[in-house]
């Protein structure tokens, strides 16, 4: 009976080591080697939206350049069974983007998109970051999505207008597992030019970065991204605004309220929701129309903020 | 023989001890990482960023209202810091509004309370009209039963009981559900470029039951003080009565009888600010032609984007999701910096100086 005991105990002790070991092959993170270079001193966890008084006190001038410096370049990845969706995206919040770019795992004529012809989504990601980044032109930032998600890039560009993109900027909604750091896909990823040239650099190492994963089981394609960028010197930061509510959503907003309207009845809306929210998801192409209008014509007459930046409506629309 | 039987017998038997505590082995293997990969899940998956909210709750609303028996008063205009609002300040000294919702006792903790933490609070004075007393809400009790077949009562007792308790405190008298939504300070642009001194009604204009029209009752419509005035003296003369439980239509019979005209509540691009459904019917739906909203509209309906004013007034079969949303929308989220496509020209009326009667 010990002896039988002793066995059971011993197997349990091996099965712990074993599933321990596994996971920190799974998610491993690694030193990076610490860089004398200060540029790469990045320390910023949560990142929040400038100040709008210190946004005021720039000059005319200052405000043209850094309309330029703000351009933001959207990709979407989109797949031609949900056809909908790119339909969605297409005639809503990307006629915002100063650039929307469609990647797609395989052509279709009904649909205006790049054909990466990868089936592999991790693989999809790669290459569409290295199509965007060779083909930004002059601008110096870049939002992932998927097209169900809703952004508003106005506000985006809010949140980004005294960030520099020559530092490694990679945010959005940030989770944590383990002891990885990622940002959510479902919320959109935002990278400044500088993270995606680092990451360029790290996905040429098959050993780091490799183009199947290496962890005995699937890893999502988010957390793979923030693996090789961890490589690459580049960590996830969360994007909130000055209460320290976050900007990016991976629910709609009706699944929010709902959850806020059950936990906080008295405050509701300051409770969950962000003024200047930057995107929400999980919409349908109805759900989208409703946005486009509540967000972009829906106001109360008589209010003005005198905002220190203008942004011209897209030409050649008429839901916003 | 038996020592041998022993033998063979002592060697099965360890032979079974062996593979038994294999078999324990594998059982405790499979146990233990199991266990360990469950602790890992507890141990480092911790919930993202849930935030606390910042202060106590009803304190809020009780520095914002003060009752006055039944009418909850604004005492403080919701502030926004970074926000100039001297335009809509200005609107509503000059163009007050009295709000009065139509509730039953079954909405008075859910619906009601809704439409008092959102739209409500930017009416100058506001009273939720029931059919019982509710000294939590507030409401007044009207005396009537529930149902359909009484709303057209509680509508004539709660305007005659507006005028009397209200009637020196407020220009215009809006009517809405407990469903319905109201960006009031679109009512009061709207509003701005009449007088309350006029017999005029404003609302969702449908064409058909009576000549002039009727305006929808779940889009909300407002009467001016002197189309107020005029409604309730029709009753003492007996010139209206209770003629049937379609509040609207009833209504607009009686506005009819009495001089008081429709008005024109669409924007300046012609396009309709009340609205009696959703902002997803109006603004994905395709009306077939024969549908009842397309029929039955006074002015020709649009479909798609341009079904709605940016400035819109009202919207209607709004649950408590969609009337914090629509709240979410029109008074908290906005794309920072964006320069509107629809940008009006200010009131005819000018803000500057008392407006004439």
């Amino acid at each position: 009976m010990i002896s039988e005991g002793s066995s059971f105990v011993k197997g349990m002790a091996m099965g712990a080591v074993f599933c321990l070991l596994l996971s920190i092959l799974g998610s491993f993170s690694p030193n990076v080697p610490g860089s004398s270079d200060p540029e790469e001193e990045h320390h910023h966890h949560h990142v929040i939206a400038p100040n709008t008084k210190d946004m005021q006190e720039l000059s005319q001038a200052e405000m043209v350049e850094l309309s330029q410096k703000v351009r933001v370049y959207c990709l979407i990845m989109v797949t031609p069974k949900v056809l909908v969706h790119w339909a969605a995206a297409n005639s809503t919040w990307a006629k915002h983007c100063d650039k929307a770019a469609y990647y797609t795992s395989e052509s279709s004529k009904a649909m205006d998109a790049i054909d990466l012809k990868e089936s592999d989504e991790w693989a999809r990601i790669r290459v569409a970051l290295k199509h965007a980044y060779e083909n930004a032109g002059d601008m110096r930032w870049f939002f992932m999505a998927r097209p169900t998600t809703f952004a508003i890039i106005e506000n985006l560009k809010y949140l980004i207008l005294d960030k520099d993109p020559s530092q490694p900027f990679y945010l959005g909604r940030s989770q944590k597992s383990g002891e990885l750091e990622y940002v959510e896909f479902d919320s959109g990823i935002v990278f400044s030019y500088d993270a995606l040239r680092r990451l360029m650099d790290i996905l040429k190492n098959d050993d780091l970065c490799p183009a199947r994963g290496r962890a005995i089981w699937k890893v999502s394609e988010e957390k793979q991204l923030a693996i090789c960028l961890k490589y690459a010197g580049v960590y996830a930061e969360n994007g909130e605004d000055a209460h320290g509510l976050s900007l990016f959503n991976s629910q709609s907003i009706s699944t929010l309220i709902t959850d806020s309207i059950s936990k906080n009845p008295d405050k509701v809306l300051e409770s969950c929701c962000s003024d200047m929210a930057i995107s929400f998801s999980g919409l349908s192409p109805n759900q989208m129309q409703v946005m486009m209008y509540g967000v972009y014509r829906l106001r109360p007459y008589g209010h003005d903020f005198h905002d220190s930046m203008i942004f011209l409506p897209p030409k050649g629309s008429d839901n916003d | 023989m038996s020592p041998g039987n022993k033998e063979e017998t002592g060697g099965e038997r360890e032979v079974m001890k062996s593979h038994g505590s294999r078999c324990l082995f594998f059982l405790g293997f499979i146990v233990g990482s199991c266990t360990l990969y469950l602790l890992q899940l507890v141990w480092f998956e911790h919930p993202g960023l849930i935030l606390q909210p910042q202060g106590a709750g009803n304190t809020t609303l009780s520095k914002d209202w003060r009752a006055e028996g039944a009418a909850l008063i604004n005492l403080r205009h919701p502030k926004k810091q970074g926000k100039d609002s001297h335009v809509a300040d200005e609107l509503y000294k000059k163009v007050r509004i009295l709000c009065w919702v139509m509730t039953a006792p079954k909405n008075h903790q859910t619906k009601a309370l809704h439409v008092k933490a959102t739209w409500s609070r930017r009416c100058n004075r506001v009273v939720f009209m029931s059919s019982v007393n509710d000294p939590n809400l507030p409401a007044v009790g009207l005396g009537t039963g529930e149902g359909r077949h009484k709303l057209y009562w509680k509508t004539i007792r709660a305007f005659h009981y507006i005028l009397e308790k209200h009637g020196d405190e407020a220009d215009w008298f809006l009517k809405a559900d407990d469903d319905t939504f109201v960006a009031v300070d679109n009512l009061r642009w709207i509003l701005s470029n009449h007088t309350p001194a006029q017999p005029v009604y404003f609302g969702k204009h449908f064409k058909l039951h009576v000549k002039q029209g009727f305006m929808s009752g779940g889009a909300g419509y407002v009467l001016s003080k002197e189309a107020l005035q005029r409604y309730v003296k029709a009753f003492s003369t007996k010139m209206c009565t209770h003629t049937s439980p379609e509040e609207d239509v009833a209504l607009a019979r009686c506005m009819e009888k009495i001089g008081v005209r429709p008005g024109d509540s669409r924007d300046t691009l012609h396009r309709d600010t009340f609205h009696p459904l959703a902002p997803e019917f109006h603004l994905t739906r395709k009306f077939d032609k024969t549908h009842w909203y397309w029929m039955e509209n006074f002015h020709r309906p649009a479909e798609g984007p341009q079904c709605c004013s940016d400035l819109a007034v009202s919207f209607h079969y709004v649950d408590s999701v969609l009337m914090q949303t629509l709240e979410y929308f029109t008074n908290h989220l906005r794309p920072w910096g964006y320069r509107y496509r629809y940008r009006p020209s200010p009131p005819l009326v000018g803000l500057v100086g008392p407006v004439k009667t």
